[in-house]
């Protein structure tokens, strides 16, 4: 954090005034320090079987690229146009209007034009004019083509990787265009010829070995849900028993692995612990965690289609090995852009599993009846709305909350309305932020799909600034200091936003608030919250 | 000057003089009056229809609408059912509101920051009203120009014109149609060329039909109102043109040259439409991301081209961390003393 620009020169890229002299095919790439993520370790690529895996430097003149990478290049985007028609259409109608523009949380933050959502994608079609387009090849440049070289590939990576797939501009586009999906498909060109980030590529090949992003081996995984079992005991005098792996078990439960690794996330998964604890006790719920399918999130998915499903597979197959009846979700972004959109119709259909029914309130979740995968914020809402939990909302009443609606949950799913029930159940103070901000409109958090390392902290915090914008407003016109989400990626990449913009306001999970409200069973006079902080006022009431 | 607009430009006029040229002094008139046009409309018709196709040839492996709404869940939580329409019924409303009233656009904020980083977003429909103003102008006058193909003229048509025609100016009636077009197309130029982001953006390919579309409706109105033109003359050559049979060349070359730059305005844009941009028209309604149902929980979508991949199996991982699974106490499908004797 201590090399970031100042905040007044991140205001002034905010007055997007392109250098209208020049144009934009003759503005070569820089590629910045602190904007750009280190080259994928070739060791990855190559568990997964990735070509081209080799040690490469982008900021070096000579990537090392395979003799043939224009012939690459030019067949995989022939065969992607052919395989999606999102690809093709986009390609052909975008008008250049110029509505999109804007919308972009890169382009408002950085005032780089290429992160106009319509020049990124510009990137892409001048050379599909180039390759696919009569009118393209009869009048090259004043057509808008370009053939594809080196620079322009460069390019084409700097940029792939600074769009977060958050599709914020599709919901402006008049036709729908939504440069996630051509993002999409320039990243998987680049991996065709090993051009992948390591913050993705190793994520997602510990994810092929272990089960999840992190790398943490099924021994370790149960180790860190049990320091979470002797800390919630500690908490609440209540003793948490999670199971793994268990055969025939009602439900399996399946989350990021972020959540059991690094704070904040950490409550949110004791708050899960915590839940199935108090259902079980109450209810005789029954529901197994795995360590094969120890990962919710899917960075494949910022891979490419292919990738997405190898990592996909894992969550149907163990359901199927361990006998479960369906699915149970945590709090994951992309996540459920994967299991909303792709996994039913990639690793589907799911004939062994049951139409989803909460056993506790008999309610028919016909929405996922098809995927039998259901979100914790519909589940533990559907529970809430028949009264079935115990909530003392008095002990989150320090929280001014305000609520984060992620990209994919919003605009890949329409998650809108069940998170904001949850909180309000739980919390006595909510203010949403500013309308154009929120829900459908969304803003990114600025470090999503697959952009959350740590050395293009200058492009995240910018990214994240409209974000840390609005998050102000409701700061300082509420008081509100606790950011909550429904996301894993929100919980790491949110905290250093906020510290740099918004400090005093801090992030937290759903179900970090909801256990923390939820009276368990035979526990203890609760005197710290689930972060060990002292719960201040509780103190009084309780000899009421 | 920016070569982008200045080429279009360009182009333009040298379009409109070898057409004014091609006929007032070469006398090529059945050339622009009847073989380009036929061929104009030609290659609309088999282009536009060969990239349709095109489209449809592709495959939609995913289901990706964009959610603009609360998804439909819990029965007691309202779903909109518009924005994230679950049903065949409410795509088809989703798209109609689309296509007719440009719903996405109406969207449309503009983004303002001030000197110390606040940031605000505005409601900003000059985009929406401009777009909406050249469209429905432009539909108007297409539908309009029907009156010239047809004889006699059908009553939806003439009452179509009286509705144009309804603040009366003078005489001839001013149809509010061309007028509207003509400016609605130069505030569409006009913010390419002053809007820095839109002018950055911006390609001769989007200036070029702008002009063009801003040529015809000029030449429109010069013919009307201000260079009186041959009008029984060139409705006999426009019924001909659908009847085939064309009125004697003496009636053609009565004809003025305006006219012909007229219609070959008209036919260039024909000719260039299924190659362009413009191509909208079709794609807005093939768009994965407007045109589907968003029930993709409840019910599967199927890739045609679905593939096997490669997986790491749940017995390859046991494989793998098998002892360290016993020692932690978690289950596993083979014991340590199974997996030995298989090795053996
Ligand atoms: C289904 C029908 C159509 C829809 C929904 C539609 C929608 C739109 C929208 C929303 C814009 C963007 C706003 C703008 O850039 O001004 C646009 C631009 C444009 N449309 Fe259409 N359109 C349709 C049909 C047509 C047709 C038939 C033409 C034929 C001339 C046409 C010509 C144009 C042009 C030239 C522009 C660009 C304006 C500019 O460059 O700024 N559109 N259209
Ligand atoms: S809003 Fe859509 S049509 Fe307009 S420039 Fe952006 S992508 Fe192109
Ligand atoms: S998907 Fe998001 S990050 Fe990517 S171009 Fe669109 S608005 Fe920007």
């Amino acid at each position: 954090m201590k090399d970031l620009p100042k905040a007044k020169d991140f205001y002034s890229r905010l007055a997007h005034r392109p250098d209208s002299a020049s144009d934009w095919m003759d503005v070569p790439v820089e590629i910045r320090k602190g904007m750009y993520c280190y080259a994928a370790n070739p060791k990855s690529l190559d568990t997964l079987g990735f070509p081209y895996a080799r040690d490469w430097n982008p900021v070096e003149g000579d990537w090392k690229l395979p003799e043939n990478w224009q012939q690459i290049i030019h067949e995989g985007f022939k065969e992607r146009l052919e395989r999606f028609r999102s690809f093709k259409v986009f390609m052909d109608i975008c008008v250049r209007c110029g509505a999109c523009a804007d919308k972009c949380h890169f382009f408002i933050g950085t005032g780089d034009p290429k992160n106009m959502p319509v020049l990124r994608a510009e990137l892409l079609r001048s050379v599909y004019r180039n390759d696919f387009t009569t009118f393209g090849k009869l009048l090259g440049r004043i057509g808008g083509a370009r053939p594809m070289t080196v620079d322009v590939l460069k390019e084409w990576w700097y940029y792939m990787f600074q769009c977060t797939e958050c599709r914020r501009c599709s919901v402006f586009c008049p036709y729908g265009i939504d440069t996630a999906e051509i993002t999409i498909m320039g990243r998987e060109l680049l991996n065709l010829l090993g051009l992948n980030i390591d913050w993705i590529a190793t994520p997602v090949s510990n994810c092929y070995m272990t089960g999840n992003h992190l790398g943490i081996q099924p021994h370790a995984y149960k180790d860190m849900l049990d320091f979470f079992v002797d800390d919630i005991e500690e908490i609440t005098g209540v003793r948490v028993e999670p199971s793994y792996n268990r055969v025939g078990a009602d439900i399996l439960f399946i989350t990021p692995s972020g959540d059991v690794f690094a704070d904040p996330g950490t409550y949110t998964a004791m708050g899960y612990l915590i839940l199935f604890h108090y259902l079980r006790e109450k209810y005789g719920f029954d529901i197994t965690w795995s360590t094969y399918a120890s990962e919710g999130g899917n960075f494949g998915f910022f891979t490419s289609h292919e990738t997405m499903k190898r990592l996909n597979s894992k969550m149907y197959a163990e359901a199927r090995r361990l006998g479960v009846k369906w699915i149970l979700g945590g709090e994951c972004g992309h996540m459920w852009r994967v299991i909303t959109q792709y996994m039913d119709t990639m690793n589907g259909p799911a004939d062994f599993l049951q139409e989803p029914v909460s056993p506790i309130t008999g309610t028919r979740f016909e929405n996922a009846k098809s995927t039998k995968m259901v979100h914790i914020a519909e589940f533990t809402a559907d529970l809430i709305r028949h009264g079935k939990l115990e909530l003392d909302k008095r002990r989150n009443r320090h929280l001014k909350v305000t609520f984060h609606d992620s990209c994919n949950p919003s605009r890949g799913m329409g998650m809108l309305e069940e998170p904001r029930y949850v909180i309000r159940n739980v919390c006595d103070h909510f203010y949403d932020m500013p309308e154009n901000t929120i829900r459908e409109q969304t803003f990114c958090c600025g470090s999503g799909a697959g952009l959350n390392a740590g050395e293009n902290m200058e492009l995240r915090m910018a990214g994240g600034l409209p974000r840390a914008n609005a998050v102000k407003y409701v700061h300082e016109q509420h008081g509100v200091n606790m950011l909550a989400t429904i996301c894993a990626i929100d919980r790491a990449a949110l905290p250093p936003l906020m510290q740099y913009w918004v400090p005093g306001v801090d992030v937290t999970g759903l179900h970090e608030m909801v256990a923390n409200a939820l009276v368990l069973p035979g526990e203890k006079q609760r005197e710290t919250n689930l972060r060990g902080e002292p719960l201040e006022g509780m103190e009084d009431d309780s000899d009421e | 000057m920016n070569v982008k607009y200045m080429y279009s430009f360009l182009a333009v006029i040298v379009l409109f003089l070898i057409a004014y040229v091609g006929t007032e002094a070469v006398g090529l008139q059945w050339l622009f009056g009847v073989l380009i046009p036929y061929a104009a409309l030609l290659v609309f018709v088999i282009g536009f229809g060969r990239r349709v196709m095109s489209w449809a040839r592709s495959a939609v492996p995913f289901r990706i609408p964009t959610t603009c709404g609360q998804q439909k869940t819990l029965p007691w939580i309202r779903p909109n059912s518009i924005d994230n329409p679950t049903t065949t019924g409410a795509v088809a409303v989703r798209m109609f509101l689309e296509i007719v009233t440009f719903r996405s656009l109406f969207r449309n904020t503009r983004m303002k920051a001030k000197a110390d980083g606040r940031i605000t977003y505005q409601l900003e429909l000059f985009l929406w009203l401009g777009a909406l103003a050249f469209h429905y102008a432009f539909a108007t006058v297409l539908v309009r120009h029907l009156r010239f193909f047809m004889e006699p003229v059908p009553v939806p048509i003439k009452l179509i014109e009286t509705l144009d025609a309804f603040f009366q100016f003078g005489l001839p009636v001013v149809y509010l149609s061309g007028v509207v077009l003509a400016a609605a197309v130069l505030y569409l130029a006009l913010r390419r060329v002053f809007i820095p982001t839109v002018r950055y953006i911006s390609l001769a390919n989007d200036f070029f039909p702008l002009f063009l579309i801003f040529g015809i409706a000029f030449t429109g109105i010069l013919m009307r109102y201000f260079a009186k033109v041959d009008i029984v003359g060139i409705k006999a050559l426009t019924m001909g043109l659908v009847t085939f049979s064309f009125p004697e060349s003496e009636v053609l070359k009565g004809i003025s040259g305006l006219f012909y730059g007229h219609l070959f305005f008209v036919s260039v844009l024909l000719a260039y439409f299924p190659f362009s941009k413009l191509m909208h028209l079709g794609g807005i309604f093939l768009s994965p991301t407007r045109n589907l149902t968003t029930d993709t929980r409840a019910r599967r979508h199927v890739n045609p081209w679905n593939y096997p991949v490669k997986v790491h199996t749940y017995e390859e991982y046991e494989d793998d961390f098998r002892e360290k699974m016993v020692e932690a106490g978690l289950p596993v499908v083979k014991s340590l003393e199974a997996a030995a004797a298989e090795k053996e």
